[in-house]
């Protein structure tokens, strides 16, 4: 008797029993209708795809890629990733402008800091807005992020004599975000990690991780950021270097999305790609020490960013907030906030977005806290806009609760 | 990362045991890959013969309504089983002829309730039944993905509408003196199933449906939010992938998102459930459990392991790991003197903790006693 023992099919597809966990948890499926949810797109849609292409459907795009579908999963099916696999396989419309200009947010960046407070001033306008959700269906109700006019590289550039002053060593892939958009982060990164011994360099060519990129039908472009990181992760694994990173939804790209969705092996990089968070809490735990502020109070509500709790690392941020004196901590449900990346900014999908993230609005109310603590920035977004709570990454908490070193 | 007790599945059993050890002070981490067997809950606390004290004290704790009295209750096939310690969603009668005349209500275009083999079960033993299927224009967008129209995509629909439901109910109620709901109230709102009994003038009995368990999902969820109250740390979708162990104990475990940051524990609860929840698999020829390869009672003759009656009970069920009186599972015949195997993965092997979310909870306890005495 001949017996296939094992699972060979690609995402862990013939490991799904059908047991509906995952429709459950799916967060666009509990309000969009026209979305065939995580089991029908996913494992189930699969069987029929690799028979006949012609079962492949346009709704797929409806998909956040949260990934909550595969942290639920008790099979350990790769559901999101089945699903994403197959709009970079059968979908073959080109992008939109308007899914162009969201995805290119290393682009834009670059050519809207130099005129950063004119952007800033005509994105938050009323005209701009309804100019955009006409032309573009980028939707009115959003907030834009605002831009930074200097940004972050060439701020660490400036410091980098005294960073390298230190004996342990770490690079920082800091993300379009912090680059662009909030340079404060990568301050507060710096001003922690110092605190802890270690300095802060910059990767040589860093670009845009291109996860909007993957889900907005420009996996091609998306392959070439990726093999441009490669480059230059290796260069710093090869100085013996650990790579940090802030961006929870770049970690994940870096290390889960490149092999499982780009076909591009980063087996040699992965392991040391490390959330500062994480980085921070192991080098507590070896010995190191942070000295807090006696005076320090803040009610803080913790949301778990979506990637954050595939990647299963939120533990860390939860210990490391624990661990300041005078902080009150509450760990909110987990939830999705909404917006998911560009998915939000989408006119067809703003109604929606809103809807997934009301339960947690609801919820941050609830609590009352002084800060919002989350590690994502697109979360932060939304919920800064959606309950008007300040929105802060725990390396921010850390910073802002350390004693003064001199 | 260390805690004073690690536990691997974050089920039934896996959450009665962390929140008892965290209310007696104790630090716990549970590391859940997916979500469980809660999800298929039948609102019934199988073999249970008794509601321990302490059960009850968490359950009013996390918020869980439960009550408790011997009788049976309808299933979702129009049959009937003992039962005792339930949900409050789930009537409990002395005998199946609970009525003399039934309402079995569905909703249009819901394939996962099975009406008309409950009204045929119900004609048997004498009830008298007519089934009623109402149209709701709230539930209609869900028709679209006709697939979709599932359980909890209902449900969160009835968190908001269910009074006007039970309006349009009452208008349809003619003699009958009670009525069959499927189980599709009360998720996040866990007063509706009460607030239903108090507006219906007849007996409401709600009744199972195809997964996942509304029921289920919603006591998962108050436990495992008690849990982090109690500062326990549930860690969600992740896996153990290696286990450290040296002279017959566990010193750390490994899991796939964690890697190199091991979890190390003074105690270690294996509670990854049976076959479904990949607690205990199989290969042609033998059956093994899937962390700690520990000694596994089973049938060597492969033919026993199944009986081909599908319909019958299924011998491989019983199987499950071997334990010691106080639950040390082994390996190679060694004891682990710090690892305790509670739940499903026990299969019949202990009898006398009965089995299902009965056996799961009875087993807990008995672990969280001997950890919590030293032994």
């Amino acid at each position: 008797m001949k017996i296939q023992e094992h699972t060979v099919s690609a995402h862990n597809f013939e490991e799904c029993m059908k047991c509906t966990v995952c429709t459950a948890y799916c967060p666009v499926l509990q309000v969009n209708p026209l979305y065939p949810g995580p089991k029908q797109a996913g494992p189930d849609g699969e069987r029929l795809r690799l028979k006949d292409p012609y079962f492949f459907t346009t709704a797929l795009k409806y998909c956040m890629n949260c990934k909550r579908c595969e942290v639920s999963c008790p099979s350990g099916v790769h559901v999101a990733d089945l699903i994403q696999a197959a709009r970079i396989k059968y979908d073959k419309s080109a992008p939109k402008l308007r899914d162009m200009m969201l995805a290119s947010t290393d682009f834009m960046g670059r050519m809207a800091r130099p005129f950063a407070p004119i952007v800033n001033g005509i994105t938050s306008l009323g005209i701009t807005k309804t100019v955009l959700d006409a032309t573009l269906k980028i939707d009115r109700e959003r907030t834009f992020p605002k831009y930074s006019a200097h940004g972050f590289e060439s701020w660490l550039w400036r410091h980098s004599r005294e960073q390298s002053a230190f004996e342990e060593q770490v690079a920082y892939y800091h993300g379009c975000y912090v680059n662009y958009n909030y340079p404060q982060l990568g301050k507060d990164l710096v001003k922690v990690l110092n605190a802890l011994g270690v300095g802060v360099q910059l990767l040589q060519g860093e670009k845009c991780c291109g996860i909007a990129m993957i889900t907005n039908g420009m996996s091609d472009k998306a392959r070439k950021n990726a093999a441009k990181n490669m480059e230059a992760l290796s260069k710093a694994v090869d100085k013996g270097l650990g790579v940090v990173t802030t961006s929870t939804t770049c970690t994940l790209t870096l290390r889960d999305e490149y092999p499982q969705l780009l076909g591009v092996d980063n087996s040699y990089v992965r392991d040391s790609i490390n959330l500062a968070t994480r980085f921070i809490f192991e080098k507590l735990s070896k010995g190191a020490e942070l000295h807090f502020r006696p005076d320090f109070k803040m009610k803080v509500a913790y949301h778990v960013p979506c990637h954050l709790e595939k990647l299963g690392w939120g533990v860390f941020s939860e210990k490391l907030m624990r661990m300041i004196p005078g902080l009150e901590f509450t760990l909110l449900d987990s939830a999705c906030c909404g917006i998911a990346g560009t998915y939000g900014f989408k006119k067809e999908n703003y109604k929606v977005s809103q809807e997934i993230g009301a339960p947690l609005f609801e919820q941050i109310r609830l609590v009352d806290p002084d800060v919002v603590a989350c590690d994502c920035e697109t979360c932060k977004w939304q919920i800064e806009m959606s309950t008007g709570y300040k929105v802060m990454h725990p390396v921010s908490i850390l910073a802002k609760a350390l004693a003064n070193q001199d | 990362m260390k805690f004073d007790t690690v536990i691997i599945g974050g089920g039934l059993s896996g959450l009665v045991s962390g929140i008892s050890l965290q209310k007696a002070g104790r630090s716990t981490a549970i590391v859940s890959a997916g979500q469980n067997a809660m999800h298929f809950f039948s609102g019934s606390f199988e073999s249970l013969t008794e509601a321990p004290e302490r059960l009850m004290e968490i359950f009013s704790e996390s918020g869980v309504n439960v009550h408790y009295s011997k009788g049976v209750r309808l299933m979702p096939l129009g049959t009937f089983k003992e039962s005792s310690l339930s949900l409050e969603d789930i009537s409990i009668f002395p005998d199946p002829a609970f009525a003399r005349k039934v309402m079995v209500v569905n909703l249009a275009g819901y394939h996962d309730f099975f009406s008309s083999f409950i009204a045929e079960g119900l004609e048997k033993t004498g009830i008298g039944c007519r089934v009623c299927t109402i149209r709701l224009p709230e539930l209609e967008h869900l028709r679209k993905s006709p697939s979709e129209m599932r359980s909890v995509q209902i449900a969160r629909v009835m968190d908001r509408i269910w009074e006007k439901v039970m309006q349009e109910i009452r208008l349809m109620l003619k003699d009958e003196d009670a009525i069959v709901l499927p189980q599709v109230f009360g998720l996040q709102d866990i007063t509706v199933p009460a607030r239903i009994r108090e507006v219906i003038p007849a007996k409401v009995v709600f009744t199972g449906t195809l997964p996942p368990s509304v029921p289920g999902l919603r006591t998962q969820m108050q436990l495992k939010r008690y849990y982090e109250t109690l500062g326990g740390t549930f860690l969600m979708g992740d896996e153990v992938v290696d286990a450290h162990c040296h002279d017959g104990s566990v010193h750390s475990v490994e899991t796939r998102n964690l890697g190199r940051h091991y979890l190390e524990a003074d105690n270690f609860i294996l509670a990854t459930g049976g076959f479904f929840s990949k607690g205990l698999a199989a290969t042609p020829q033998e059956v093994y459990e899937t962390v700690f390869n520990l000694d596994v009672e089973y049938s060597e003759d492969r033919n026993a392991w199944y009986d081909p009656d599908f319909s019958k009970d299924q011998p491989y069920l019983d199987f499950g790991v071997k334990t010691d009186e106080a639950l040390h599972p082994m390996r190679d015949s060694v004891t682990f003197k710090n690892l305790y195997a509670i739940g499903s993965i026990l299969g019949s092997t202990r009898k006398e903790f009965g089995t299902a979310s009965g056996g799961a909870i009875l087993s807990a306890f008995h672990a969280v006693d001997k950890i919590l005495s030293g032994k």
